[in-house]
């Protein structure tokens, strides 16, 4: 269990493939119980720190002082994310294992795990 | 230092007062949006209303983990597919689902039908679901294609378990859909209820599809028991809808759903641990549901105000005399020998007199249920029937003719493909020493 003190944050950034078939409403009734166990098994351990879900658009801003901007990062990949997770863990291994729990995974989500820069102690 | 702490979302409490989901939340509101939204958008356009709710539904499993689930799911779910249409319409795309593009006078239409103000009463859903279940139950579409449609727009059922239920393939149902709606379409089939000339025979064409649709999950089955469990859970619950409304309310609605309570009462004793089926005479009587046999009862006596007496009201009768035994033993026999010889005569199938034998042995003994199964007008369509051979094996070892009811089981067990019937049959045939 992470303690108060030592806690480093994680962010949780979930990539989804953007062909998935879609499920059922009695399977998006089950997918829907695992996030929703998935959540609150994070909240009951004190280890949720915020998160976001994001919707299915975008802008894609590049060069300088934005010289091109298109719509989207969808045209170059077949992933999308999805949204985010803030999870605090005193590790890596801690915060893998939080995100083994993600329901995504069994339907070819994927879950990047990077660690936050904190803030400087002195 | 709090402030980079991105708390945009507070995080879900699992204390909240979150509205608790009721079961079947996703496949129930498909239902009951399709409906809606069908009506707004005419039945033309019911493929549409279909692809956004899906979308809604989408947009809620993705979304409502990480925003909370709102405190009127319905409302919200209700709004995202309206949302989602307007937005489509907005944009003039393609429809997901390779749909044509929408006229600018379609669009309109659309964006009227759009901005009206969400149903405020319950009344008026179930009205759109009533509309819907007579217009799925088209008299002009085959039984299997109105089937199809109820369970796909009205109960929310995807392709694949349709095909499931009812042991066939995904293509062949999305065919069938195809079709079903394509015909609709072509014959501008409107969402009203129908006058008071066409009620009669429409609303039969909507108990008849009820009927199969609940025997199909009162079949003993393989697999996924729990979605046929759902078929019959879906066919009372649309019974229960139907019989609600004036249009809906009569004596044979009323016969089917007592039928319909009555044998879902007993399907908790049906089968044992082992995953068995168990034969009337086996179950544990312990185990029916006294609830469904009382709501079963209510419907019978309901039933009994009209002059007509249906299949509905003699099989449902039959269910009765069945849950009111206290034991095997004791079932009034007679009284159900009575009820299939009026039901013979609504009905000649070869299934029908084979249901009757079974009755006429416990009165007259085995011997005279055999020369019923010899008698039996259509004889020949049995022959590859399984159950046809399961009662035969049952009556020969009860008149002491092991070695020919060794016959009847194997020849039984041949054509039974469930495996619980075929642990039955085993059983039955380890006892005549086969």
């Amino acid at each position: 269990m992470p303690t108060q003190t030592a806690k480093s944050s994680f962010l949780l950034l979930f990539r989804h493939p953007q062909d998935n078939p879609d499920p059922t409403p009695e399977e998006m009734e089950k997918i829907f119980g695992r996030w929703m166990d998935w959540m609150k098994g994070m909240n009951a351990k004190g280890v949720f720190a915020g998160a976001n879900r994001l919707q299915d658009t975008g802008r894609l801003l590049r060069g300088p002082r934005g010289a091109t901007l298109t719509d989207g990062p969808f045209a170059e990949s077949k992933e999308v994310v999805g949204g985010y997770i803030i999870v605090k863990a005193d590790n890596y291994a801690q915060a893998v294992e939080i995100a083994r729990g993600c329901p995504g995974l069994d339907r070819g989500a994927t879950v990047e795990i990077r660690e936050v820069e904190p803030l400087p102690e002195i | 230092m709090e402030v980079l702490e991105c708390r945009i979302v507070q995080a879900p409490d699992p204390n909240a007062d979150v509205p608790r989901l009721v079961d079947h939340l996703f496949r129930r509101e498909a239902g009951r949006l399709v409906a809606i939204l069908t009506r707004h958008f005419g039945i033309e356009h019911l493929h549409l209303a279909e692809d956004v709710v899906q979308d809604a539904l989408l947009k809620a499993m993705e979304t409502w983990p990480f925003t909370g689930v709102p405190r009127n799911p319905s409302a919200w779910l209700l709004q995202t597919a309206k949302n989602r249409a307007l937005d489509q319409a907005r944009r003039g795309t393609l429809w997901r689902g390779k749909q044509q593009m929408l006229s600018p006078l379609v669009e309109d239409c659309l964006h009227a039908a759009l901005t009206v103000p969400p149903p405020q009463f319950e009344d008026e859903i179930r009205d759109s679901q009533l509309r819907m279940m007579f217009v799925c139950c088209h008299p002009g579409l085959p039984a299997e294609a109105q089937v199809a449609l109820v369970l796909k727009t009205l109960c929310g059922f995807g392709e694949g378990e349709i095909a499931a239920a009812f042991l066939s393939t995904e293509a062949a149902v999305t065919k069938r859909l195809v079709r079903a709606r394509q015909y609709l379409r072509e014959q501008q089939v409107a969402i009203e209820l129908p006058s008071a000339a066409e009620l009669a025979p429409r609303a039969g064409a909507v108990l008849q599809a009820l009927y199969l649709l609940f025997n199909e999950g009162y079949k003993a089955s393989q697999g996924d028991t729990l979605l046929r469990a759902g078929l019959c859970t879906e066919a009372i619950r649309l019974g229960g809808l139907l019989v609600l409304h004036p249009a809906g309310d009569r004596p044979e609605t009323h016969a089917l759903l007592a039928l319909m309570h009555l044998d879902s009462a007993r399907l908790p004793a049906r089968v044992d641990d082992g995953g068995s089926l168990l034969l009337l005479a086996e179950q544990d009587r312990g185990k029916w549901d006294q609830a469904a046999v009382r709501r079963g009862l209510a419907h019978l006596e309901a039933s009994g105000t009209g002059p007509a007496v249906t299949r509905y009201h003699l099989e449902a009768g039959i269910a009765a005399c069945h849950c009111l035994a206290p034991s095997f033993e004791q079932t009034e026999w007679n009284q159900i020998l009575a009820l299939y010889d009026r039901l013979w005569k609504l009905d000649r199938s070869p299934v029908v007199a084979l249901n009757r034998a079974v009755a006429l042995a416990q009165l007259e003994g085995p011997a005279a249920g055999l020369r019923a199964l010899e008698e039996i007008e259509g004889r020949a369509a049995l022959e590859n029937y399984h159950l046809f051979h399961a009662v035969a094996g049952q009556l020969r070892l009860d008149a002491g003719e092991p070695a020919a009811a060794r016959d009847s089981f194997r020849r039984s067990l041949e054509l039974a493909a469930l495996p619980a019937e075929r642990a039955l049959l085993e059983r039955r045939l380890a006892q005549c020493g086969g």
